[in-house]
């Protein structure tokens, strides 16, 4: 057996850079359900840099429970075969929009508001930024989340998706700016 | 800014960027864990970085599941980057491997681990690399693995080489592996790029120079292992990961007053 690694310090991120698409990106990797699956939606939105335009460079990952609130632990995020694996990586294109084909997560405990947990990488991003996407359930579920309860009205709106009128949920996410998107730290990235 | 410091095509001067590194790390504090993302010596990062705080949660749900890979996700043959194609890449062949732990030292076992870098003369297969280096119709420069149940990576490919880009005037990236890396939560999920030692190029980079600390950035930087090379064959080098730590088992302090 190898040694222990001897210094326990975290590896720092850097940048995902300008060349990823052909190393990251794979068949289905946005669709973790097959078209007109059961419940099957759009979750979609742009991702904009502090002036407000697209980023046609950035990547996006989310993690999620089934509708269940179940968190699945199989196999098969890149030869997905049917299988559910609440995973899914989308490229922006040269807009900066993104999309996944998905089911709507239930929530995890009782009473939890659902949401989508999301990564953003980017060229000129120098590390990766952590995220949520809540569904727009009701605003007492959504009053009682711990995360969203300490922020305030304007910062709360920007991590609840929209309803379309097509049943797709939207977000926009802002690197920068004036709509910029609250990102998260987590108590373990802290030691 | 005088004019003679910027030059033709509005781009600065290696000598700028350099006094704006120099001028930042040392104004920032030791051992500063992971890069800054509002570093302006590297340009693209001028209007996507938040400008706000990060938010602190406490994970929960989806958050503290990572997603799981396995053998139907992965060849074992796309850990070998030197036989993708019907002959041998030019190059320098070489062998990455290493250890993924988590920030308690347990090892990340079975889980995906992606990389991707440039050919032997610094140029990638992707429509916007446009330096005009040759393209290696041997080579696609990308890899997947799975660790072991060591917590065990291992890559064959060929030393990527140096390129150019446009941050500034003669901007030239030290040679470099992209890794993509996963844990046991999603809040362990990070890319990061792996350097190859002694490069003169470190001083000059603001990508590498933007994790301020040099102790830190050194953890990005692999060491030659000859017990890794092979007679005949290719050379070694050992890179070991730590990712942060994992919440799943993970309780709060006592006395953490955070509401």
């Amino acid at each position: 057996m190898p040694d222990l690694v001897p210094d326990l310090a975290p590896t720092p991120g850097q940048t995902i850079g300008p060349f990823f698409h052909y190393a990251l990106p794979y068949a289905g990797d946005c669709q973790l359900v097959d078209p007109g699956a059961p419940g099957s939606i759009r979750l979609h939105g742009h991702v904009y840099d502090g002036h407000g335009v697209g980023l046609p460079d950035a990547l996006l990952e989310i993690r999620q429970a089934d509708p269940a609130g179940r968190v699945p632990t199989v196999e098969g995020s890149l030869h997905r075969d049917g299988r559910f694996t609440g995973w899914g990586r989308c490229s922006t294109d040269r807009l900066g929009h993104y999309w996944f084909r998905t089911v709507e997560p239930g929530p995890t405990r009782d009473g939890g508001a659902p949401f989508f947990a999301v990564t953003v990488f980017a060229r000129g991003l120098l590390n990766r930024l952590f995220t949520r996407i809540y569904l727009p359930v009701d605003d007492a579920t959504l009053a009682a989340d711990p995360l969203l309860s300490g922020l305030d009205d304007d910062s709360r709106t920007r991590l609840v998706a929209t309803r379309e009128d097509d049943g797709s949920l939207r977000l926009d996410l802002h690197l920068q700016g004036p709509q910029e998107t609250p990102f998260l730290t987590y108590p373990r990235h802290r030691g | 800014m005088t004019t003679a410091e910027k030059l033709e095509g509005g781009l600065d001067t290696q000598q700028v960027i350099s006094k704006e590194i120099a001028a930042i790390q040392a104004a920032s504090p030791a051992a500063e864990p992971q890069p800054r993302l509002d570093f302006a010596p590297y340009r693209s990062s001028l209007l996507r970085h938040p400008t706000k705080d990060l938010r602190q949660a406490d994970p929960e749900g989806a958050e503290l599941v990572a997603p799981v890979f396995g053998q139907s996700d992965v060849d074992p043959l796309e850990a070998d980057l030197t036989i993708q194609s019907g002959g041998e890449p030019i190059g320098e062949r070489i062998v990455v491997t290493g250890r993924l732990v988590d920030g308690d030292g347990r090892p990340v076992r079975r889980q995906l681990v992606e990389i991707w870098h440039a050919n032997a003369a610094g140029r990638y297969i992707h429509l916007r690399d446009q330096h005009p280096a040759p393209i290696d119709p041997n080579f696609t420069g990308t890899g997947r693995c799975l660790t072991d149940d060591e917590g065990v990576y291992s890559f064959t490919t060929i030393k990527p080489g140096p390129y150019p880009w446009h941050n500034h005037r003669n901007a030239w990236r030290p040679a470099h592996i992209h890794f993509s890396l996963f844990g046991t939560d999603f809040t362990q999920r990070m890319i990061t790029q792996m350097y190859f030692p002694a490069d003169p190029l470190f001083a000059l980079d603001p990508i590498y120079q933007s994790i301020t600390d040099p102790r830190v950035r050194e953890r990005l930087v692999a060491t030659y292992d000859h017990d890794l090379s092979q007679h005949d064959r290719l050379l070694g080098y050992r890179w070991d990961i730590v990712l942060t730590g994992a919440h799943a088992t993970w309780t709060e302090p006592e006395g953490d007053d955070r509401a």
